[in-house]
């Protein structure tokens, strides 16, 4: 049963990837990481984090992808252009992105004693994760909300439109 | 009890001397300038005396702290250089000898000081006069007193910095400027010997001082010739730059640029002494060398005839005197050429009475004369100035080697020392008789010039000079008087201890009287001649020039010395110098290194100019870039991959 | 043969393929990093990258049986939602100033 959820779900987290990236329009490759973030919100489930995939849900997908896809409304992007490329991207990039890959993924399959997961597994509830936010972590659960103020001010001085701003034009 | 003599007084206090005027005397009165520069000498001087009676007083009852002093005296103010196996010190060292020269030199010194206060009184760097006089007393009193050759060097070269100030005194003037570049330049070519002289013994005894030395040569009796003729030649090298032999003496009279009491004391009595002195203190270096000995006296014979001929028709009142310098100079390297060291030292003493003597009534002359320095132009001064005139006749008598005066003993005494060695001695003996006769005979002539007949200038009065300046005149008139008459013998024997027996001896009497009656007869001929030529006859003097046209001509342009120089040596390496500095260095070696260094700043700024491009992706591509990389080299096991290619790196242990 | 099925229903996932999941993921977010011309996508590139790390956490929760893992991936959403609420203001900010959200187009400092 494990196995295949897991496989289904973790194609549907790959080919939300891959989509994303052949995705011309931007509304598009918001809506397939969408399809990323509630595949990966199953995948937590199944490791056992319940409170985590409803925390995906509801903060990723439900909240992040959604100023995502207001932002791409507002400034009315539209189907990428061509534009000169870089250079450098190809030949130094891909080679690093596919070194990287490599070596990651040798170290995963060498590694010995990572165990397994399966239905049977506990699921961490809510309750643990609360005990050990609100009294040992108290303090860092606490700047993560000055954390997140500081950010919605910043965001609203950012984007506003101030007066005496230059219209947009080359 | 064996106390101290306090011998750093004796350079300290003119270099405080030198110190005081030298950074205040521009805004000092005169008289507190004219002061602190006379207690320089004054001290110095005293602590002389006061060495000197400390030393032997005990012929008089001994007082507490006297009579107990020993010779060598030497006193060690501490390390100089301790590396590896070189030691040198501040050592000073008082002997027979370096008393003898310090008792020249402060004295003499002290007296041209006194007359300098006169003869400058007019000028506007007075301060500056007496600093750097002071400065040159410092230094000679280094010379003499240094223990070891660095010490000696050191003192060699500051009297070489002081001369050339002084030549230079007057530096508005481009020849005197000249003279003194030109009087720098070729002592430095001989200190190049000097130095080479001080590298070989250095590598032959591994020591620079004197007493060491000599203990190391007295302990091998057999070591002679070779490297020791080569260590000596090289150092009789330095003695020729600073004591003007040939071929090195053509700053001498150019020298004569600056003002007069400077050549009294540096170009007369002391500074040029230098070289005979040196060669006294490292005579158990020359005593080892025959050849070289040989060297030194040929070279001393020939240069007293070469400025003696040329003194004969120079018209410049100090040029005369200069050759003369350079020419009685000559004699003393001929004493110590035939190893009569002491009588070279007694010369040098009797030569630096009349010498100075003779510049400083000449700088009277002049100064009484308003600057004229012509013997064409004077004549006649004999009634005018008559304490200048009696002064000059008795140092005329001196150095012409008349009896009683001091230069008959001194000359004498050399003379009658190369004719005992034998052999070719003899025939530099000749020359030296003969060079006596042209002494003779051109000092008289000056004398007739200058001071007798009729006045051929009529636009000065000339009138006597001051009591500072005729003071002098007479102290020193009475010392070339009697200065001799201490007498070869007995001052051979002062100085034994320092410069070795051979002059010790006292001559076969009968050998010695009959050669210094030749020797006068010689004198009293050279006087006739001037007498016919300048008194009896005046015009004969220009008759005889135009029928010796071409010797005359000769002989007046100094046998054309320092244009063969200029044209042989010194226009080729200016013209060297100039090419290689601007061509090589300046454009090619400069200019190409700025180049080289400006077009790699610009090409590597060119190359990573590109990477700052701007471009977003590009930036990405590189921190994925990066980033692989780190964590390639951090979790790829690297010493196995690389020991299974072949290379073993060690791995550091960590304990 | 249906046994066979049922044995390979109850197999267990080893952990080793959700690490690798979250290895590709990242790499894709890379890639999309990389050739992505939008400023927009580029953003949700990085996002992804930041879920694959999400994901790497949680797993290795469940193999140390550790809560802190699942905190962490807790702290991680929360200044991924700060983060992508600044940076979004910022393009909005760029878009203004430039017309544009091409990102080659963007290469002064300059605003």
């Amino acid at each position: 049963m494990h196995l295949i959820l897991f496989i289904v779900f973790a194609g549907f987290c790959l080919a939300g990837a891959v989509n994303l990236l052949l995705q011309t329009h931007p509304i598009n490759s918001a809506l397939s990481l969408i399809v990323v973030m509630t595949s990966l919100a199953v995948l937590y489930l199944l490791l056992g984090a319940e409170f985590l995939a409803a925390a995906q849900v509801i903060v990723y997908a439900g909240a992040i992808m959604v100023l995502f896809t207001f932002v791409v409304m507002l400034l009315n992007a539209g189907r990428e252009e061509r534009t000169l490329g870089s250079r450098a991207a190809l030949v130094v990039g891909f080679p690093a992105v596919v070194a990287l890959l490599a070596v990651a993924a040798t170290v995963i399959l060498h590694t010995q004693g990572l165990g397994t997961a399966a239905m049977r597994d506990g699921i961490t509830s809510t309750q643990e994760l609360s005990t050990m936010l609100f009294t040992k972590l108290l303090l860092p659960f606490e700047v993560t909300s000055v954390l997140i103020l500081i950010a919605i001010l910043g965001s609203v001085a950012l984007a506003r439109s101030g007066e005496g701003e230059r219209t947009p034009g080359e | 009890m064996n106390g101290s003599l306090h011998l750093w007084l004796i350079p300290l206090l003119p270099f405080a001397g030198f110190l005081l005027n030298g950074i205040l005397g521009r805004k000092l009165p005169k008289a507190l300038v004219t002061a602190i520069a006379l207690l320089a000498p004054l001290g110095a001087f005293g602590v002389v005396l006061n060495a000197a009676s400390s030393i032997y007083m005990h012929f008089v009852p001994p007082g507490p702290g006297y009579g107990n002093i020993s010779l060598p005296h030497v006193e060690n103010h501490g390390t100089w250089i301790n590396a590896g196996l070189f030691h040198a010190d501040f050592s000073f060292v008082l002997d027979q000898l370096s008393l003898v020269m310090l008792l020249i030199i402060t004295g003499v010194g002290l007296l041209i000081h006194i007359y300098s206060v006169g003869y400058m009184e007019h000028e506007d760097g007075y301060w500056r006069y007496f600093a750097y006089l002071n400065l040159f007393l410092f230094f000679m009193t280094v010379l003499v007193l240094a223990g070891n050759a660095l010490l000696m060097f050191v003192g060699w070269e500051g009297v070489g910095l002081a001369s050339y100030l002084l030549i230079g005194f007057w530096f508005r003037k481009t020849s005197a400027v000249d003279a003194g570049k030109k009087a720098f330049i070729v002592n430095r070519i001989g200190d190049f010997g000097f130095l080479i002289g001080m590298f070989l013994l250095l590598a032959n005894f591994g020591t620079l001082t004197f007493s060491d030395i000599a203990a190391t040569l007295t302990a091998n009796p057999a070591w002679t010739g070779g490297v020791l003729t080569a260590t000596a030649l090289c150092l009789f090298v330095g003695a020729t730059g600073k004591s003007a032999q040939l071929p090195l003496y053509v700053w001498l009279p150019d020298a004569m640029e600056g003002p007069t009491p400077v050549s009294a004391l540096i170009h007369a009595a002391t500074m040029v002494t230098a070289g005979v002195y040196m060669i006294a203190r490292t005579h158990f270096l020359f005593d080892r060398s025959p050849y070289a000995l040989g060297v030194v006296a040929v070279i001393g014979a020939a240069t007293a005839l070469f400025a003696a001929t040329i003194g004969l028709v120079q018209t410049d009142i100090k040029r005369v005197l200069a050759y003369s310098t350079v020419s009685q100079l000559g004699y003393m390297f001929l004493g110590c050429g035939v190893a009569a060291y002491s009588a070279a030292i007694f010369h040098l003493m009797t030569h630096a009475f009349f010498k100075a003597l003779l510049f400083l009534a000449a700088g009277s002359v002049i100064h009484g004369m308003g600057g004229e320095q012509d013997m064409r132009k004077m004549g006649g001064l004999r009634e005018r100035m008559p304490v200048t005139f009696w002064t000059m006749t008795i140092a005329v008598l001196a150095i012409a080697g008349f009896f009683p005066f001091a230069g008959f003993f001194s000359k004498d005494a050399i003379l009658y020392a190369a004719f005992a060695q034998g052999g070719t001695s003899r025939v530099l003996w000749f020359v030296g008789l003969v060079t006596a006769l042209l002494t003779s005979f051109y000092m008289f002539r000056l004398w007739y010039l200058t001071f007798m007949g009729e006045s051929r200038n009529h636009d000065v009065h000339p009138h006597e000079s001051p009591w500072s300046m005729t003071g002098p005149l007479v102290i020193l008139a009475v010392l070339s008087a009697c200065g001799g008459w201490i007498g070869s013998g007995r001052f051979g024997e002062f100085l034994s201890p320092a410069v070795g027996t051979k002059t010790a001896e006292a001559g076969s009497g009968s050998l010695e009287l009959i050669l210094s009656i030749v020797a006068v007869l010689v004198a009293a001929v050279g006087w006739y001649i001037a007498d016919q030529i300048y008194r009896a006859k005046p015009e004969r003097a220009a008759s005889l020039a135009t029928s010796f046209a071409g010797p005359y001509n000769l002989l007046a342009h100094k046998y054309y010395v320092d244009e063969i120089y200029g044209l042989v040596i010194v226009k080729p390496v200016l013209a060297l110098s100039r090419f290689f500095l601007e061509w090589v260095v300046d454009v090619a070696i400069l200019g190409g290194l700025a180049w080289l260094l400006g077009g790699i700043a610009l090409l590597c700024g060119a190359i990573l100019q590109r990477w700052q491009s701007g471009n977003l992706r590009s930036y990405a591509a590189w921190l994925a870039f990066g980033a692989a990389a780190l964590l390639l080299f951090v979790l790829l096991p690297w010493t196995s991959l690389l020991a299974g290619v072949g290379i073993h790196v060690g791995m550091v242990t960590h304990q | 043969m249906n046994s066979n099925y049922a044995q390979l229903l109850q197999q267990d996932v080893p952990l080793s393929w959700y690490l690798l999941l979250s290895a590709v993921l990242f790499s894709l977010g890379i890639v999309g990093f990389l050739i992505k011309r939008n400023l927009i996508t580029v953003f949700m590139s990085i996002e992804l990258m930041l879920n694959a790390v999400n994901l790497s956490f949680v797993t290795f929760a469940h193999q140390w049986h550790a809560v802190k893992g699942q905190i962490f991936v807790f702290f991680v959403m929360m200044v991924a939602a700060a983060e992508a609420a600044v940076g979004l203001a910022i393009i909005i900010a760029v878009f203004r100033a430039r017309a544009t959200l091409a990102v080659d187009r963007i290469d002064l400092m300059k605003l």
